[in-house]
């Protein structure tokens, strides 16, 4: 096998490679933080106390009424678990991994990622891991136990299914946000204030998208996917989600995967390298 | 720098005051310049920041219209005043982070910081104020757009701009005091993380950040009574919607001075114990 072939054997040959990558780059992550093991209750303490702000305001409205925008208080705790849960997604694998592709592109350091024999994108999305900041992920978990606990009835096999699958689109709908944002990184250089501007806009997400006006809900939704990240998954778990919107996700997250990966590649034609 | 040096050579009150202003207005100026570099970064940071005070007072719209068009003495249009108004006054209030600290010792900062002649202090006090003449500007336009899609309620009288004009620097000060003093903590631990969020959730909870405080609980309001936070966030904005009765306006003006010269009493003495446990490394 010459070395032309071994190329191929190793990009494009194995669907599995860009898992194999994932779970090769998380091992060494995850051994990584697990030297700092006091991160993790400084983490969960962080996690905690967002939590219980977040109840505290949650109390605030329903003390003011029974109903917001048609949502229970049942139903908004179930918004806000998806929240805090996608959130601890995101940190944990999304945003690490771009801040880091930001500083490579500054840096000129994005050049050692581009001459290994891996497609790039999928080594650049799968670099970087913050384990202890899964803990949201957890705290998200059980609040969405106890908010449908809350539910009349409770949920079935079916809709946890149906829950699962619109949050996988959720986040992948987010990973295409982020990317597409990060690439910019190839015109405009420094974009240090980027994570601010999606937790701002993030937060817009703890409730769900229908209280807000229509350019806002619109632009929630296409601009920046908030809507299919939080409240479609939601939706699910509260019996509202119709068959139109979960079509409607699966072929957003579709048409933006799609996107992403031509931007990606444009973005890099036009990367210069720094030093090399 | 000669502006620097010029306090404490300055003879006379008249000398000493000028060359104060002049250290000011240096630092002033040379933070309007790098920052106006930085437009993109800059609107990126304040569009994340709008985003807040629009879901709060989306939230408390809806809120005051399903509950027949009023809640805690607020009108949807009343919230509109009040969040529109906030956006202004929460980038007033951005002091020196207290996570920048971390940086300034680790990296040796603070050891150039130390050689010059005057309090640090005032060299970020200064440095964040010509900042806000950027962001000032960059948020004209964003309040421009606020209004007229919120359409706010105002009742506005000219005792009310004068004291709000005075409000937002005095919240500016008396924020950066504590801000700063809660920065000095890295000096005797390295996990900070943990204090500075207690300190922001109470500040978020107590200051009028979240809601206006009348639709706190009552033992809420009362233990912001004793706290400064409220004098940053609520009383400016309350000031300027016309909230409040011109006794309660001066009251509040009384209140910032009574905490700036708490906090800055309070940075005084624990720089001096701070800068004691400080060793360079570099810088």
């Amino acid at each position: 096998m010459g070395p032309t072939q071994g190329r191929d054997a190793l990009r494009g040959r194995d669907p599995l490679r860009p898992i194999r990558l994932f779970a090769l780059f998380f091992r060494v992550g995850a051994l990584n933080e697990l030297q700092y093991r006091a991160n993790l209750a400084v983490q969960l303490f962080e996690s905690l106390l967002a939590l219980g702000t977040g109840l505290a305001v949650l109390g605030l409205v329903f003390g003011q009424t029974t109903n917001l925008g048609g949502w229970s208080q049942s139903e908004l705790l179930a918004v806000m678990g998806v929240h805090i849960l996608m959130g601890g997604v995101i940190k944990t694998a999304i945003q690490p991994n771009m801040e880091r592709l930001m500083t490579d592109v500054r840096q000129g350091t994005l050049d050692f990622i581009l001459t290994k024999p891996e497609d790039a994108q999928v080594m650049v999305s799968v670099r970087e891991f913050r384990i202890w900041q899964g803990v949201d992920i957890g705290v998200g978990a059980i609040v969405l136990v106890v908010a449908v606990a809350q539910l009349r009835g409770g949920i079935g096999v079916g809709v946890g299914l149906i829950f699962a699958g619109t949050l996988l689109l959720g986040a992948v709908m987010i990973y295409c946000f982020w990317l597409l944002l990060t690439t910019t990184a190839f015109w405009i250089v420094k974009m240090d204030e980027l994570h601010e501007l999606f937790e701002g806009i993030y937060q817009s997400g703890r409730w769900p998208v229908t209280i807000y006006p229509g350019w806002l809900r619109i632009s929630l939704t296409f601009l920046v996917p908030i809507a299919f990240a939080v409240t479609v998954p939601a939706e699910a778990l509260t019996s509202r989600l119709t068959v139109e919107t979960l079509a409607l996700a699966a072929a957003f997250a579709f048409g933006l995967l799609l996107l992403t990966r031509w931007f990606w590649r444009l973005g890099l034609r036009n990367y210069s390298g720094a030093s090399a | 720098m000669t502006t620097a040096t010029a306090p404490t050579l300055g003879s006379g009150p008249v000398a000493a005051i000028r060359a104060w202003a002049g250290l000011y207005a240096t630092q002033m100026r040379i933070a309007i310049l790098s920052q106006i570099q930085y437009r993109v970064s800059n609107y990126f940071y304040m569009i994340g920041m709008v985003a807040e005070p629009v879901i709060y007072l989306v939230v408390w719209s809806t809120v005051a219209r399903q509950q027949g068009g009023e809640v805690g003495g607020f009108t949807p249009g009343e919230f509109a005043a009040y969040y529109i108004v906030w956006t202004l006054v929460r980038n007033m209030n951005i002091a020196l982070t207290p996570y920048a600290w971390e940086e300034r010792v680790r990296g040796g900062e603070l050891s150039g910081m130390l050689l010059k002649p005057v309090h640090p202090i005032h060299l970020d006090l200064a440095g964040l104020a010509g900042w806000k003449a950027v962001v000032i500007l960059l948020w004209l336009p964003i309040a421009a757009f606020l209004s007229l899609i919120f359409q706010p309620t105002l009742a506005i009288s000219p005792i009310d701009v004068v004291v709000f004009l005075v409000a937002i620097w005095g919240a500016y000060f008396l924020r950066s005091m504590f801000l700063w003093l809660l920065g000095l903590v890295t000096f005797w631990t390295t996990r900070v993380g943990p204090v500075f969020s207690i300190f922001f959730t109470a500040e978020l909870l107590l200051s009028g950040r979240l809601v206006p405080m009348s639709l706190m609980p009552d033992w809420a309001q009362q233990l912001a009574g004793y706290l400064p936070f409220r004098w940053t966030f609520s009383f400016p904005i309350e000031a300027l919607i016309g909230k409040l009765p011109p006794d309660q306006l001066l009251g509040g003006l009384g209140m910032q001075l009574l905490w700036i010269a708490i906090g800055a009493t309070l940075v005084a003495v624990s720089w001096q114990l701070a800068v004691r446990r400080f060793s360079a490394v570099g810088g």
